[in-house]
């Protein structure tokens, strides 16, 4: 029964991405991306790997997710302009010289025609009888540091593995994962034209739609509180500052866009410090623990649980700002003096 | 007792998987986006809150019944609120055009 339900799932995804690619609109391939993504969770959750799950759901499903419905949203607003000023010029060419202007090969660009078509096919189709192959070949146990990592999981002082590899075994990593999501940041802020540079993003539609507002005055509070617990429980149970961060973001982001407090300027000092405080704390726990551990980011054995904990909250409040920035955009609006 | 509670968890969920699919084939072959949303909204509220309801007497603890129960509400707000969302843009499209 289970095994049924495996492999309807997985054909189920195999058609979702297969119409994805075939979609005839972006809209909707990003709309179908983020169904295949909540698919792909439930295929985590099939796993027993709770903790990919929930952030598969979170970023890669909603975060991903809307980031690409606004870049949508941008491009198609500067396509129909362009478009618009490219049948402007045709006309007024057309009645000029009385010749037909070349204005329609201006939407072809974003195309990438027939060759690229195959070569993307053969590229994806290669990739899958990769993994198909390395999938094949494991050896039979595949190998595991499952239980290395169960067995050193008392020193940290955690209940959760994820949680330990990811701020204690490999903290390394998750310390370069959170300095990249900062960079993508300044690249978003950087699409800011001069004059806007320390100003304020623009989320707010011309018009808030009543039920909006609404759910933005009673779904933070619910938001946050579990926001909270997702961060507390992740350090025995799956969860963790990813997830909790992204609710956080959420839950701002309403907010947000339902005009009931405005985004911040770019410049502010208290945002600033927000986005780098999270880094900035484990990067500086990190080179404590020259002094007081063995090394770069090794935690003393008897308050290794509080130090991170300290770190995951700090973390958390970073990567909601960082998100919410990153949905929110570039600066639109000039700083107010 | 176990057997009973076992039995009503089998009905309630059942009967919230084929509101489910009755919602499903709504929303597939209704021939408008109105109808289309009442038919989703069948779905999100009763058939989510049966399968809720089945599930509550599997529940280890209190706290997790009051999860699931959260589950139930916040998935409820958030659905009632998109349809809303959706049926006014409709709306606002029909009269302004």
């Amino acid at each position: 029964m289970a095994q049924l339900f495996d492999l309807a799932l997985v054909i189920w995804l195999i058609a979702l991405a297969v119409h994805i690619t075939m979609a005839r609109t972006d809209q909707n391939a990003i709309i179908a991306f983020i169904a295949f993504g909540l698919l792909l969770g439930l295929g985590w959750v099939q796993l027993s790997a709770f903790d990919v799950a929930l952030t598969e759901i979170a970023i890669g499903a909603g975060v991903t997710g809307i980031l690409l419905l606004s870049a949508e949203a941008h491009m198609r607003k500067a396509r129909t302009s362009t478009k618009a000023t490219g049948t402007k010029i045709a006309k007024a060419e057309a009645s000029t010289t009385g010749t037909v202007s070349k204005a329609t090969t201006i939407d072809e660009g974003r195309r990438i025609g027939a060759v690229g078509v195959i070569t993307t096919a053969i590229a994806c189709a290669a990739v899958t009888v990769g993994l198909g192959f390395a999938v094949l070949l494991l050896p039979n146990p595949a190998p595991t540091l499952a239980p290395a990592a169960a067995a050193a999981l008392d020193a940290t002082g955690l209940g959760n593995p994820v949680t330990a590899v990811l701020l204690a075994y490999r903290a390394l990593d998750t310390l370069l994962e959170k300095v990249v999501l900062l960079l993508a940041l300044v690249g978003v802020w950087s699409l800011a034209p001069d004059r806007l540079w320390d100003g304020a993003p623009a989320l707010r539609p011309a018009e808030v739609p009543e039920p909006l507002a609404y759910l933005a005055r009673v779904l933070p509070p619910f938001g946050v509180l579990i926001a909270v617990y997702m961060f507390w429980v992740g350090a025995d149970a799956p969860g963790g500052t990813f997830q909790a961060g992204t609710v956080l973001a959420a839950m701002w982001l309403i907010v947000m866009i339902a005009g009931l407090r405005q985004p911040p300027d770019t410049a502010l000092k208290t945002l600033r410090l927000l986005l780098v405080g999270g880094p900035a704390l484990f990067l500086a726990v990190g080179l404590i623990g020259f002094i007081i551990a063995d090394g770069f980011l090794a935690y003393p054995e008897a308050i290794a649980k509080p130090l991170i904990l300290v770190i995951e909250a700090a973390l958390t409040l970073s990567i909601g700002v960082t998100l919410a920035m990153l949905v929110a955009g570039p600066a639109q609006k000039a700083r107010e003096p | 007792m176990t057997l009973l509670a076992d039995a009503f968890t089998v009905i309630a969920v059942s009967a919230g998987a084929l509101l489910f699919l009755a919602g499903t084939i709504g929303l597939l072959r209704f021939p408008d986006t109105l109808s289309r949303l009442h038919a989703l909204s069948k779905a999100d509220n009763l058939g989510l809150g049966l399968i809720v309801l089945g599930l509550l007497p599997q529940a280890g603890s209190l706290s997790g019944g009051l999860k699931l129960v959260c589950v139930w509400l916040l998935a409820q707000l958030s659905a009632a609120t998109a349809s809303q969302l959706i049926a006014g843009r409709i709306h606002r499209r029909k009269s302004g055009s």
